[in-house]
C-alpha cells in the first residue's frame, strides 16, 4: 500500500470530523431555522406560516417575560458572582494559613451538578430559611423567587470565577505592590490603580464566561421552581424546553430559539469587542 | 528556623479566620444533606433542630432504599459509561482534529475555514439544537446513550479543538521532522511524538469534558427519556415525584448522586482545579 502524504492524512482526519460536526451542530441548526417558519406542534403534519412566529414572538407576553427574567437574572448573577469571587480571590491570595486547603473547599461547588444542588437549596429555601426568619419561603413569592435562583447559581459559579481571579492575581509581581507602597498606594487605592488594571484580562474572561452560562440557565430552574410562581422565573431555555417539547409549540419555540441564538452571538461579539478595546488601552 | 518565624509573624490571622468561617457557605448545604440522609422520617420534627441535628443512629437504610427506588447501579453505569467513552473519544478525536487543523491552518484556507467553522459552534446554545436533535436522533435510531455521546463529542469539539490547536503552537515542528527523517508517516509521528507531548492538554480536556458530561441534565433528558435508561442526575429528576415528602430518602439519593464526583475530586483535586483554570484562561 502506498504511504499517505501528510496532506492526505490531514484531509482523512478533518473531513470525517467536519461531517460529524455538521451532522450534530449545523444540520439541527438549519432544521431549527426551517421549523421556525412552520406551525409544527412536534407531531403530525404542519404548514408554512412565513414569519408569523417571529411576529408573534414580539407580542407574546410570556416570551417577553422570560427574556426580562433571563436578563435580569444573568446581569445580577454576573455582578454578584464577580464581586464576591474577586473579594474571595484577594483573600485567598493573601498572607493566610491553610491556603491550598481553603482553595480546595471553596472550589467544591464547581464540581457538583446543578440539578442536585438545586434540590438541596430548595429544601433550605423552603424549610430552613423560613424557620430562621419567620417569613414564608422565598420560592413561593414572585418578587423573591428569582433571587433564590441567583443565589444558587452564584454559589456554584463563584467557585470557578474565584480560581480564575486567583490565577490572575498570581501574575501580578510582588514588586508592583512594593513600588506602589512607596508611592503611597495601599489598600483600596492599590487595588484600584495597581491590581485591577493588571488583572483586566481575567476580569474579561470571567465576565464573558459567567454571563454566557447564566443566560442559558436551566438546571437550577428545573430543580427549584419549574418556572414558577406565576411564570416569574421562566428562563428562555426553560421556556423553549417546556413549551417546545411538551407544549405543542415546536415551531413557535424554534423561532424563539433562533432569536435567542442571535442574542447570544450579539452579546458575545459585543463583550469580546468591548473587553478587547479596554485591554488595548492599557 | 528564622524563615519560619518570619512567615508566622506575617500571617494575617483575622483574614484566615474569616475565610475559614466563609467555608460554612460551602459546607452547610452538604452537612445538611448528610444529616438528613441518615435520619428516619420520624426524627424530622417541624423545627430546624429536626433537620439539622445529628441523627440518633447512623443507619444506611435510606441509602439502600434510594438505590432501589432510583435504580442506582444502572444509572451509575450509564453515567460512567457515557462520561468515560465521551472523554476517551474526545481526547482521541479532538486532539487529532486539533493537530490536522492546527498544523495546516496557517497556509491552507480550507483548514483555516474548518477551524473558524468548528470554533464558532461555541456560540450555538443548546436550546436551538435541542428540538431538532430529538427528531434527528430518533430518525437515526440513536435516541439513546450512544446518541448522547455523539452529541457531546460535537458540543465539546469547539472548545477542545481550540485548546489543542493553541497548545500545538508551542510544540516545535522540528520534533516531527526528526521522525520523518526516520521514515515514519504523519500518522505514526502523531501517535509516537505529538500525542504524548500534548499530555497536559489531554488532562485539561479530560477534566472539562468529564465535569460537563457527568453533571449534564439537559442532553440526556431530551434524548434518552423514554428509553427507561437514566444517568445519575436524570434519575434524580425522574424519581423526584416518587420521593414525595420523604426528604430523608430524597437526600440519600442526592448524596449518592454527588458521591462519585466528590470522591474523584478528593483523589485528583489538583488536576481538576488546574484543568478548569487552564481551560478558561487559555
Amino acid at each position: 500500500m502506498k504511504k499517505l502524504s501528510r496532506n492526505q492524512t490531514f484531509l482523512l482526519i478533518t473531513v470525517p470530523v467536519l461531517a460529524l460536526f455538521f451532522c450534530f451542530n449545523t444540520l439541527p441548526l438549519i432544521k431549527g431555522l426551517i421549523y421556525s417558519f412552520t406551525n409544527f406542534k412536534g407531531f403530525g403534519s404542519y404548514d408554512w406560516v412565513g414569519i408569523r412566529n417571529y411576529a408573534d414572538l414580539f407580542t407574546d407576553a410570556r416570551v417577553g417575560k422570560s427574556y426580562l427574567f433571563t436578563f435580569k437574572f444573568a446581569l445580577v448573577a454576573t455582578i454578584l458572582t464577580n464581586v464576591v469571587a474577586l473579594l474571595l480571590a484577594l483573600g485567598l491570595n493573601g498572607k493566610i494559613r491553610a491556603k491550598s486547603a481553603l482553595r480546595g473547599v471553596y472550589f467544591v461547588p464547581r464540581i457538583l451538578g446543578g440539578l442536585v444542588v438545586g434540590y438541596i437549596f430548595g429544601y433550605i429555601f423552603t424549610y430552613i430559611l423560613p424557620a430562621v426568619t419567620g417569613g414564608s419561603s422565598m420560592l413561593s413569592n414572585t418578587n423573591t423567587a428569582w433571587l433564590a435562583i441567583v443565589i444558587v447559581a452564584a454559589w456554584q459559579s463563584i467557585a470557578q470565577t474565584t480560581l480564575i481571579y486567583i490565577s490572575g492575581l498570581q501574575t501580578v509581581p510582588e514588586d508592583v505592590y512594593e513600588a506602589g507602597a512607596i508611592d503611597g498606594a495601599t489598600g483600596w487605592k492599590s487595588f484600584k490603580e495597581l491590581t485591577f488594571p493588571l488583572i483586566i484580562p481575567f476580569f474579561s474572561i470571567n465576565m464573558v464566561l459567567s454571563m454566557k452560562d447564566f443566560l442559558m440557565v436551566f438546571d437550577q430552574i428545573m430543580a427549584l421552581t419549574k418556572g414558577g410562581p406565576a411564570q416569574s422565573t421562566e428562563s428562555i431555555s426553560y421556556l423553549i424546553y417546556n413549551n417546545g417539547m411538551g407544549g405543542g409549540q415546536f415551531g413557535f419555540q424554534s423561532a424563539n430559539a433562533v432569536i435567542f441564538f442571535i442574542v447570544i452571538v450579539a452579546i458575545s461579539v459585543f463583550q469580546l469587542n468591548f473587553t478587547g478595546k479596554k485591554e488595548e488601552q492599557l | 528556623m528564622k524563615q519560619k518565624n518570619k512567615v508566622a509573624a506575617t500571617t494575617n490571622w483575622p483574614l484566615t479566620i474569616l475565610l475559614i468561617a466563609g467555608c460554612l457557605t460551602v459546607i452547610f448545604p452538604l452537612y445538611m444533606a448528610i444529616v438528613i440522609a441518615f435520619k428516619k422520617p420520624t426524627e424530622m420534627t417541624n423545627d430546624i433542630a429536626g433537620a439539622l441535628s445529628l441523627p440518633k443512629s447512623w443507619s444506611l437504610e435510606n441509602f439502600a432504599e434510594a438505590m432501589r427506588v432510583t435504580d442506582f447501579w444502572h444509572s451509575l453505569g450509564y453515567s460512567v459509561m457515557i462520561t468515560v467513552v465521551t472523554v476517551v473519544l474526545a481526547i482521541l478525536l479532538h486532539s487529532l482534529a486539533g493537530y490536522a487543523i492546527g498544523r495546516s491552518m496557517a497556509k491552507n484556507k480550507f483548514y483555516k475555514f474548518s477551524y473558524l467553522y468548528i470554533v464558532s459552534g461555541m456560540f450555538v446554545p443548546f436550546a436551538i439544537l435541542m428540538m431538532p436533535l430529538v427528531k434527528q436522533t430518533a430518525q437515526m435510531g440513536v435516541d439513546n446513550w450512544f446518541g448522547v455521546i455523539l452529541c457531546y463529542l460535537v458540543f465539546y469539539m469547539p472548545m477542545n479543538v481550540m485548546l489543542y490547536t493553541g497548545y500545538l503552537k508551542n510544540i516545535p515542528i522540528a520534533l516531527e521532522e526528526a521522525a520523518f527523517v526516520d521514515g515514519a508517516t504523519t500518522w505514526q509521528t502523531y501517535w509516537k511524538v505529538i500525542f504524548p507531548i500534548m499530555g497536559p492538554m489531554h488532562a485539561t480536556v479530560a477534566v472539562l469534558t468529564a465535569l460537563g458530561t457527568w453533571n449534564d441534565v439537559m442532553t440526556p433528558l431530551v434524548i434518552m427519556s423514554g428509553t427507561g435508561a437514566n444517568t445519575l442526575p436524570l434519575a434524580q429528576l425522574t424519581f423526584q415525584t416518587q420521593f414525595g415528602t420523604n426528604y430523608n430518602l430524597a437526600f440519600a439519593s442526592y448524596l449518592l448522586a454527588l458521591l462519585p464526583i466528590l470522591i474523584f475530586y478528593l483523589v485528583c483535586q489538583k488536576q481538576i482545579i488546574n484543568g478548569v483554570v487552564n481551560g478558561a484562561v487559555k
